[in-house]
């Protein structure tokens, strides 16, 4: 187009030739050239249908044909006698081995031996502990315990790893598909909620507090401890837990319990190998203060497995805190 | 009391036998979570109540929550490819 010169002149001048070049919609020695939109792709129908015909008849003509393909047949009917073949053996294996254990009851086991006998005699003395499983499992084999909750705290490192988001997009998307299945604000759960967690969290607690006293002990009152929190999450979202317990407490109190469990084993370790008179007083059996070391290893090992549980509950639910 | 164990013995059986034959993932969840809990019972008759209170709130309790969420984690992962729920979960939907 021209400002100066009107349409019909300006299709006279060169430069209009020019810029119909330009843009293909002339060409200089065949005059305009059209361009036309493609036609749409048309399948031919009969040829379709003899396609499709071929392929079904090759199909059961020679895949799907036993006849032909005897090979596979053979090895899938192998394959499953194998199978059975092996379940056998293996059922005949392990009803042998059973057969050979000990009778139950008898006087001349292998189990029967000094070590079981010494916890048994004086495991009350030695380590103030009623529970003489919570004596064994945090005073004579308390290093097998902190092995299992480096284990435990090690297994939350992975699926932090595995399934924690970074990314702002991820975790919008994840918050969004979070509720997708169940209601918001459910009455029933919240009312539930609210009558039971309180007794759940005291009674996990006192399973951890008294595990040197009757049964339980740190990691099931940790576990105990851990449901309740899911059960307040699930009940109430999560800006009210977050209030009390994040990613940072989670470290910080997991870290602390870590620490002091093996500080307080070393202690315990150094003074027994080098025969030194341990200054933490056993106490009176029974009393709530009492057993030395245990009662600190309990609490130590309940706060670090209800951290672990909430926390693998949120990373499989929303990927992060 | 001999044969409330043996109750609980064949209870424990059928649902390990039935955990793996059940064609429903959420129905298999459930199962396993009453062999939890069944297990549990049995822990107390062997009077070993340490264990069973760790069962209880372990196998019972938070593995089976575990399981719901990555079973609701792999219904939504589907919905969103294919636009349509897997089979067999159809009973997720509200």
């Amino acid at each position: 187009m021209s400002r100066k010169l009107s349409d019909d002149e300006y299709r006279k001048t060169k430069s209009f030739r020019l810029k119909r070049w330009l843009d293909g919609t002339k060409d200089p020695f065949l005059d305009t050239v059209e361009m036309k939109a493609q036609k749409p792709f048309e399948e031919d129908q009969e040829e379709k249908k003899q396609f499709d015909q071929e392929r079904k008849t090759r199909l059961t003509n020679w895949v799907y044909n036993s006849k032909r393909n005897r090979d596979v047949t053979a090895f899938r009917s192998l394959y499953r006698i194998c199978a059975a073949l092996f379940c056998v053996f293996l059922l005949i294996t392990l009803l042998t081995a059973v057969s050979w254990l000990p009778t139950e009851g008898e006087e001349d086991r292998p189990v029967n031996n000094e070590v079981s006998e010494r916890y048994i005699e004086s495991g009350l003395q030695e380590t103030g502990a009623v529970n003489i499983v919570t004596g064994m499992i945090l005073d004579y084999r308390a290093f097998d315990t902190l092995g299992e909750s480096h284990v435990l705290f090690a297994a939350t490192m992975t699926v932090l790893i595995l399934l924690r988001l970074d990314r702002d997009k991820d975790k919008k998307e994840q918050h969004a598909d979070d509720r997708v299945y169940e209601p918001k604000n459910d009455v029933i759960l919240q009312t539930v909620a609210k009558i039971l967690v309180p007794p759940i969290f005291i009674f996990g607690i006192y399973v951890i507090l008294c595990g040197h006293l009757g049964p339980g002990g740190g990691f099931s009152g940790g576990a105990i401890i851990g449901a309740g929190l899911i059960l307040y999450v699930n009940a109430f979202g999560f800006a009210k837990t977050e209030r009390f317990f994040t990613a940072k407490t989670y470290k910080v109190t997991s870290f602390c319990a870590l620490a002091c469990y093996s500080l307080s084993k070393c202690y315990s370790f150094y003074t027994g190998a080098n025969e030194i008179e341990s200054v933490i007083p056993l106490g009176t059996p029974g009393a709530i203060l009492s057993s030395g070391l245990i009662f600190v290893l309990n609490i130590c090992v309940g706060i670090v497995v209800a951290g672990t549980m909430y926390t693998f509950y949120v990373m499989f639910r929303k990927g992060g805190y | 009391m001999q044969i409330f164990t043996c109750i609980l013995l064949g209870f424990l059986l059928v649902c390990a036998i039935s955990v793996s034959l059940s064609k429903n993932l959420l129905n298999s969840i459930l199962i396993y979570m009453s062999y939890s809990l069944v297990m549990s019972i049995i822990w107390i008759l062997l009077e070993s109540p340490d264990l069973a209170i760790t069962e209880a709130a372990v196998g019972a309790g938070v593995t089976t929550i575990l399981f719901f969420l990555t079973l609701k984690k792999y219904a939504r992962l589907w919905t969103r490819k294919r636009g349509k729920m897997p089979p067999r979960m159809r009973s997720l939907r509200r």
